[in-house]
This record gives C-alpha cells, sequence and structure tokens, in this order.
C-alpha cells in the first residue's frame, strides 16, 4: 500500500440555480449579475431552484424517470453529465468496475398525502388507526425507493451502468467531503482506479423547509451575500446536483483521458462548535496544505453557509491567508450534500480558466489577476464539519 | 514490532472487540447463548398500534425502548450499547477516547408523525393543515429539538464525541448491505495504513407504523402474524417475506500487529471484502445472479483463497422468495461441487431483518462462529424448498470445523457486499 498514485479530476457535472454545467455556471458567475433567486414559492424564505434540465438527455427512459423523485433526477443527470465529460459514458468495459461514492439525504416526502392526513386526523377517533390506513392507501408503493439515500447511487447504476461498487455517505455537508476524501484516499493508495463521486440536493421543497426552520434561521428579503447575514446567519436552500470523476493518473493516462486538475489533497474533520473552533480547526487544516500552495497562483473558493458564527470565522481564517476569497452559496445557495462537490467543479473551472469572478459580500476579496493555477476548496459545514481541499492545474 | 502482512502485502485487520444488541437480547453473550438455542426474537408488535397494517410483527429490540423514542434516539441508543461493549472487550484506548476513526451504518431518518402533529396542533390552521402552516410556526423554541433529532450528521456525531474517535465519523447507507460496508470502510482504512484500529457500527432501531407501511407497499414483508416466531423462515418453500427488525452489532477493528503488541485478545481476522453493484432493478436481483456472483468471487479473490477453503456461510437469507432463491443461485454457482460441504444458515430467522445494522451483526455472528466452533442455525425450517437444497443447519446448531466464513449482505437499490472471516492465524 505503500505505492502513492496521484489522483486526477477527469469529469465532472453539474447543475445548479445559475445553470447547467462549469462553463454555464462561471460565465453566470463572471457578469457580476445578482444572484438570481426564489423568494415566492416559501415566502417569506429564499431559495435557489436549479435552472431546467431536458432529463431526456441523460436518462432516456421515462420509467426510470418515474421511478424517482426530483433529487435523484438532478442526481443521476449531473452524473451523467460526469461520466460524458469523463469520457466514460456507456463504456461498459470501464463501468463495470468503476467504484461509486455519492453523499445523499433524504428523500422527498408525498407532501399532499401528509397534508391530508394532518387536515382529517382531527375528525378521526383513533388517529394512529387513522394514520396507518392512510399511508396504506395513499402512497405510491415505490414512493420509498425514491426516499432511500441509496437509491440515487442505485439509480445511476441502473440509468448509467456504473456497477464496481456503490456506497451512500450521510451527514449534510461533511459526507460530500468525506465522499471526496474516501474515494481520493483509496485511489492513492491503489485500492481504486476510477471513482464516481457526487451528491445531489432537492432544497426547495416543503418538507426540508419545514426540518431546517425548526432549527436554524432561513434566509429573507432584502437578499444578502453569505458572508453578512446578520449575527444569527441565515441559510438559503438551492437545489443542485454536482458529480466528478476521479482516477488514478495511470488509468486516465492509459484511456488517453485529459485531467482537468488534480485533486493534491484533502481533509475533513469535526468539532463542538464552540465559540472559536471551527476557527481552529480550519486554520489546523490550512497550516497542512499552504506549504504547498503558490501564494500568487491560488484563490479560495469558498463553501460557506452563511450560518453563524461559523462563516464569520472562516471569513476570518481565510482572510488571513492573503488569497483570494469566493463563496458560491451566494449564487447557488446551500446545497448541504452536494455543495462540496459543486464546488469542486467550480474550483476545477477556476483553475482551468485561470480566472476569478467579480467579489460579492463582505468575505470575498483579492482578484486573481496572475493567472491562477491552485484552487483551495472549503466546506464549512453550517452545523458541523470542516473540510478543505487543494485542486490544481495539471500543466 | 513485527510486521505481519496478508497474501496482498497488507497489513492484517484483526477483530479485538464485538458488542451486539438484537431482539434477543443486550450483549453478544446473551444473544449467541440464544441464536445457537434456536430462539426467535419476533413478536407481535406492541409499540404503536397495527390497526389496518398487512403486518402486525417485528423484532422490536423493546427491551432497550424508551416510552416516546424517536427512531434516531432508539438507533443511537443500540449504536451506543454495541459500541460500548465492543470498545470495553478490546481494551484499546481509554473511555472517551478510542484512538481511531468512526464508520457508522445508520438508518436514514425524519420528521416523525408524532412531531408532525405536534406543530400542526399550534399551527392554527382550521380548514386544511399544509405544510406553510407548519412552517409557519416552526421557529418556536419548543421545536429546536426535533430538527436536532432529523438532521443526519447528528447522530454521528453524538457518537463520535461520546466514543472520542477521531476526524470525521461516516455515516452510510448501502441499505440491508450497511453495516458490512462500515466495516469494509474500516478495513480499508487500516490496510492503507491510515490508522492503526477503527470503530464499524451499523444500528437500526426504526420501526414505526410508517417503515412496515412503506415494505409492506413493497411486498417485501411477512404476513404471517398468527405466528411471530414462526414468520422467518429463510430458504423454506413455505417462505414469505422478511420479517422486519432492530439491532445493532459493534466491532472494534485493528492492525493485527498493533493488537498483539497491547496484548489483546484476538477474536478473528476480516481476511477480505468483496462488493459489485447490480443495475438490472431497483429492488430485485438480476435474474442471472451475476452480481452476486461477483460480490462473492470478488470478497474470495480479495482475501486470497478459494471456494474449498470456505468452511461456512453466514447467508443473507432474509426469507423473501425472490433473496432466497438468489442467493442458491449466486453460491451453488460460486461453490459448485463443494456447495454439499459447506453449512449455510440464517441468523434472520431468529433475529429477523436488522436492515442497516445486519451485515454488522452477522459479522459479528460469524466470528464467533469461528471462536465458539459451533453454527447457529435456520430455524422453522419445517418445509423445505427442493429448488434449494442446501445444508442450511435446519432447527438446531450444529458443532463443526469452522475455519473460514463467508458472511453475505445483499440490499435494496443493487447493494451486495461479501466479507470473509477467519480466526486467529497460527
Amino acid at each position: 500500500m505503500s505505492t502513492r498514485h496521484e489522483v486526477w479530476i477527469t469529469g465532472v457535472g453539474l447543475v445548479t440555480a445559475l445553470g447547467e454545467g462549469p462553463e454555464a455556471n462561471w460565465t453566470r458567475l463572471k457578469t457580476g449579475e445578482s444572484p438570481v433567486f426564489d423568494d415566492k414559492t416559501f415566502s417569506p424564505y429564499i431559495t435557489f431552484p436549479n435552472v431546467p434540465i431536458n432529463l431526456d438527455t441523460q436518462i432516456p427512459k421515462k420509467g426510470d424517470q418515474r421511478q424517482m423523485e426530483t433529487w435523484q433526477r438532478i442526481g443521476v443527470y449531473a452524473a451523467g453529465l460526469a461520466l460524458t465529460d469523463a469520457g466514460i459514458a456507456k463504456n461498459t468495459d470501464i463501468l463495470d468496475k468503476a467504484d461509486m461514492i455519492v453523499a445523499a439525504g433524504g428523500g422527498e416526502r408525498d407532501i399532499s398525502v401528509d397534508s391530508t392526513i394532518m387536515t382529517e386526523v382531527r375528525k378521526s377517533g383513533k388517529s394512529d388507526a387513522f394514520v396507518n390506513e392512510r399511508l396504506m392507501s395513499d402512497l405510491r408503493p415505490t414512493l420509498f425507493l425514491a426516499q432511500l439515500p441509496n437509491l440515487l447511487a442505485g439509480n445511476i447504476s441502473l440509468v448509467h451502468g456504473v456497477v464496481g461498487s456503490s456506497r451512500t455517505f450521510m451527514g449534510e455537508e461533511s459526507s460530500g467531503v468525506d465522499a471526496l476524501r474516501v474515494a481520493h484516499s483509496r485511489i492513492a493508495a491503489g485500492q481504486s482506479d476510477i471513482c464516481l463521486v457526487g451528491g445531489a440536493y432537492h432544497g426547495t421543497r416543503w418538507d426540508l423547509v419545514l426540518l431546517f426552520r425548526l432549527g436554524t434561521p432561513l434566509l429573507e428579503a432584502p437578499f444578502k451575500p453569505v458572508w453578512d447575514r446578520g449575527p444569527a446567519g441565515a441559510l438559503a436552500l438551492g437545489t443542485m446536483g454536482a458529480f466528478v470523476v476521479v482516477e488514478s493518473r495511470e488509468h486516465a493516462e492509459k484511456r488517453g483521458a485529459k485531467p482537468l486538475a488534480r485533486l493534491a489533497s484533502l481533509h475533513s474533520s469535526r468539532n463542538l462548535r464552540k465559540p472559536g473552533e471551527s476557527e481552529t480547526t480550519l486554520r489546523e487544516e490550512l497550516a497542512a496544505v499552504m506549504p504547498s500552495v503558490k501564494k500568487d497562483k491560488a484563490v479560495v473558493i469558498s463553501g460557506a453557509s452563511g450560518a453563524e458564527p461559523a462563516t464569520s470565522e472562516e471569513k476570518k481564517v481565510l482572510a488571513e491567508t492573503g488569497l483570494p476569497v469566493r463563496a458560491t452559496a451566494t449564487y447557488i445557495g446551500n446545497g448541504m450534500e452536494a455543495q462540496f462537490l459543486a464546488n469542486i467543479v467550480l474550483g476545477c473551472q477556476a483553475v482551468r480558466e485561470g480566472t476569478l469572478f467579480p467579489p460579492s459580500g463582505s468575505g470575498d476579496h483579492g482578484d486573481a489577476t496572475n493567472g491562477i493555477s491552485q484552487a483551495l476548496v472549503t466546506s464549512v459545514g453550517h452545523w458541523r464539519g470542516e473540510g478543505l481541499a487543494l485542486i490544481e492545474r495539471v500543466d | 514490532m513485527a510486521t505481519r502482512r496478508d497474501k496482498k502485502g497488507r497489513p492484517v485487520v484483526a477483530i479485538t472487540g464485538m458488542g451486539m444488541v438484537t431482539p434477543l437480547g443486550t450483549g453478544k453473550q446473551d444473544n449467541w447463548k440464544r441464536l445457537t438455542a434456536g430462539e426467535s426474537g419476533i413478536r407481535t408488535i406492541s409499540r404503536f398500534a397495527t390497526d389496518g397494517l398487512r403486518t402486525t410483527i417485528a423484532g422490536a429490540v423493546d427491551h432497550e425502548f424508551e416510552e416516546g423514542m424517536h427512531s434516531a434516539a432508539l438507533s443511537e441508543k443500540l449504536a451506543r450499547i454495541a459500541g460500548t461493549e465492543a470498545i470495553a472487550e478490546s481494551g484499546i484506548g481509554s473511555k472517551g477516547d478510542f484512538p481511531g476513526p468512526f464508520f457508522l451504518a445508520f438508518p436514514p431518518i425524519e420528521i416523525e408523525w408524532a412531531q408532525r402533529f405536534a406543530i400542526a396542533a399550534v399551527s392554527g390552521a382550521n380548514d386544511v393543515v399544509e405544510y406553510s402552516d407548519l412552517v409557519r410556526v416552526a421557529p418556536r423554541p419548543e421545536f429546536g429539538g426535533f430538527y436536532e433529532q432529523c438532521k443526519y450528521g447528528v447522530v454521528p456525531d453524538t457518537l463520535a464525541e461520546y466514543f472520542g474517535t477521531k476526524g470525521s465519523p461516516i455515516s452510510l447507507t448501502t441499505a440491508c448491505a450497511s453495516g458490512a460496508t462500515a466495516i469494509q470502510l474500516g478495513l480499508e482504512a487500516i490496510q492503507r495504513g491510515e490508522c492503526q484500529a477503527a470503530l464499524a457500527i451499523g444500528a437500526d432501531g426504526s420501526i414505526t407504523a410508517e417503515s412496515v407501511v412503506r415494505f409492506s407497499l413493497l411486498s417485501a414483508l411477512s404476513t404471517n402474524n398468527a405466528s411471530p416466531q414462526g414468520a422467518s423462515r429463510p430458504f423454506s418453500k413455505n417462505r414469505d417475506g422478511f420479517v422486519l427488525a432492530e439491532g445493532a452489532a459493534a466491532l472494534v477493528l485493528e492492525d493485527y500487529d498493533h493488537a498483539v503488541a497491547r496484548g489483546a485478545k484476538i477474536l478473528g481476522i476480516v481476511e477480505g471484502v468483496g462488493e459489485k453493484a447490480d443495475n438490472f432493478h431497483r429492488t430485485r436481483s438480476s435474474p442471472d445472479g451475476k452480481p452476486v456472483i461477483s460480490c462473492m468471487r470478488n470478497a474470495l479473490s480479495d482475501a486470497g483463497v478459494t471456494p474449498a477453503d470456505v468452511d461456512y456461510i453466514n447467508a443473507h437469507g432474509t426469507s423473501t422468495p425472490e433473496n432466497d432463491k438468489m442467493e442458491y443461485l449466486g453460491v451453488s454457482t460460486v461453490f459448485g461441487e463443494h456447495l454439499k460441504n459447506i453449512p449455510i444458515s440464517s441468523n434472520k430467522s431468529m433475529v429477523g431483518h436488522t436492515l442497516t445494522a445486519a451485515g454488522a451483526i452477522e459479522a459479528v455472528v460469524s466470528a464467533m462462529t469461528i471462536l465458539n466452533q459451533r453454527i447457529p442455525p435456520t430455524i422453522n425450517y419445517e418445509v423445505p424448498d427442493p429448488g434449494i437444497p442446501l445444508d442450511v443447519v435446519p432447527n438446531k446448531a450444529r458443532d463443526a470445523k469452522v475455519r473460514r466464513v463467508i458472511s453475505n449482505s445483499f440490499g435494496f437499490g443493487g447493494q451486495n457486499t461479501c466479507l470473509v472471516l477467519t480466526g486467529e492465524p497460527n
């Protein structure tokens, strides 16, 4: 296990509120336009629905589409984009051995069934029995399969044929970091040659708006960038799908694949989030990475969530690095399990383009005037988890 | 320090601590006694009203359930019980300071009806109760606990803090293979040399009326409500579905050299693991059995052994018509003629199907089978299925020479994982 393998990102797929694909996302970011969000559907709360996508291009069978709910469709779609980008879509020889790690939350409930039960239970004598009977008669039998977290991976196996292995991690932002970390570690150690890693999140739905509003502030008008949402902080739930194909350099070169970027290192940690702990953890992770960072060629793509005090602590630590910083959640909202992977895709685009987009809010600063080749991607989860990756252009 | 390596040149991964809780009881010794006595943990559900349900039996862990507990709370409690037992046996680290990462197989959790009704009750909605009504009153402080309970990251974080594991805890689901996947992740981390010990737990305490409904609607559950203890009948001709159950198991995985150096008792070796995803159907296995076959072959190959080296198969054996037929096709293809010499039994005949926990529970039982040289039976085996000619160790435990075991786990979403376990090396 001592042989270390270089880990390349050879394909990416992305769907966000900004657009489909890294180029479309990047182009929109570079215009410096104000974020486009929805402040009506879940009024007074602001959310970031994804741009419309043509599912048929990645999920050709309508039967497959019907068996999934929105979060799975977006994920399977983004996974297809990544496999296509990597040049391995439909390549059964490779897909048969390709590993997969998906970061996933739970699927959506049937809101109308829930609403009916909540309404009518008040008239029923035996509420338990009433709930049982309604669920038995009203739930679509296959809805369960659209709710199980591992069925995003299952649907990717079905639709795209990735069948080497299939693992699903859970736990909001951290699960995305850990999915990529484990894939990176396995490839670097020679336990895996190629792995599809990603996540999808459908935050623009009532059951999740409810869950988050039970315990954390959600953003209301007027809109503010993630850095400037006041002492209580606020999230703006988003819908997104983000996948990457990572593989060993040897595996990529053998099949003639070009690297979009090198995944140089990855860190993931946790603490109890006492005041200052996020700051300390992130600082430790940065200290481990900074010796490899070329100061005038690197930028930070921040996954700051808008939750406080974590976001303010991250702002402070990032400012100390002296590197240009951009937070993307200002434009795409909070995508939990998918957030970090979305930022990895955007980080790849940053090192490909060698530029940055205009700043927005008090934590965004600096500019990439020299043609950058490295991106530090952070993930300071809204509740737990501090993650950091270094990706770099392969020259 | 000696440097023992496996056939692939990797660090050897030992099991130095194990813990278990199932509907049969708490603690691995109590469970072992009952498993080898052929006892069933399946009962009529008493935790909630079953009016209107097609299935009214389950292997609920009622002896650890506390009134009003949410699925997340019970699952966490079961994980804590099993983890505490495993770490204590291992003697590794110190209390609240486990020297390695944490891999937790855990069920997906969500807001439950009791919580939804509590929020709806204060929503003030008169005519129709919509989610928007719930959201309006959601910020009230008394509901903050619901959020903490239902976020996926909370339980792994709480347990990581409790056990003092290192790094970001990974909670995972691969459906009914989850427990085996947790072990696999720990095994791989030790093989990479990232750590010298890892804690792997599979836990599931998520039996609710809605979970029964969900599996019922997929026609997955036994409806033999009249005979709870006889309902889980793996490999029998009259099997009619699985029985939902709860439980947890924990394993302390440790670099063999590290374990020997600190004088730890070696309870077993995780020799290899195989996996293979199935892309045939969301709930059904490929009819040609190829993914299941590849999965077992990958496991044997990873361990560097052949089918002839296997003495016992701890079956996935759910008692659904389809699974057991498919598992037979798989093992008969992989083991061929040698299969007639290999006993294969299903712990689920006694425990039920503990879903997320099953792979971990069955790994612990597999290790105990080697340690005790005794094979737990497949109970309720009264009507053999002529299409599945297996030595299922019918109804009574059996003493046998068991050096190596494979433990199968297959799940919805095309998940297949197979572990190879053996005893302490000579």
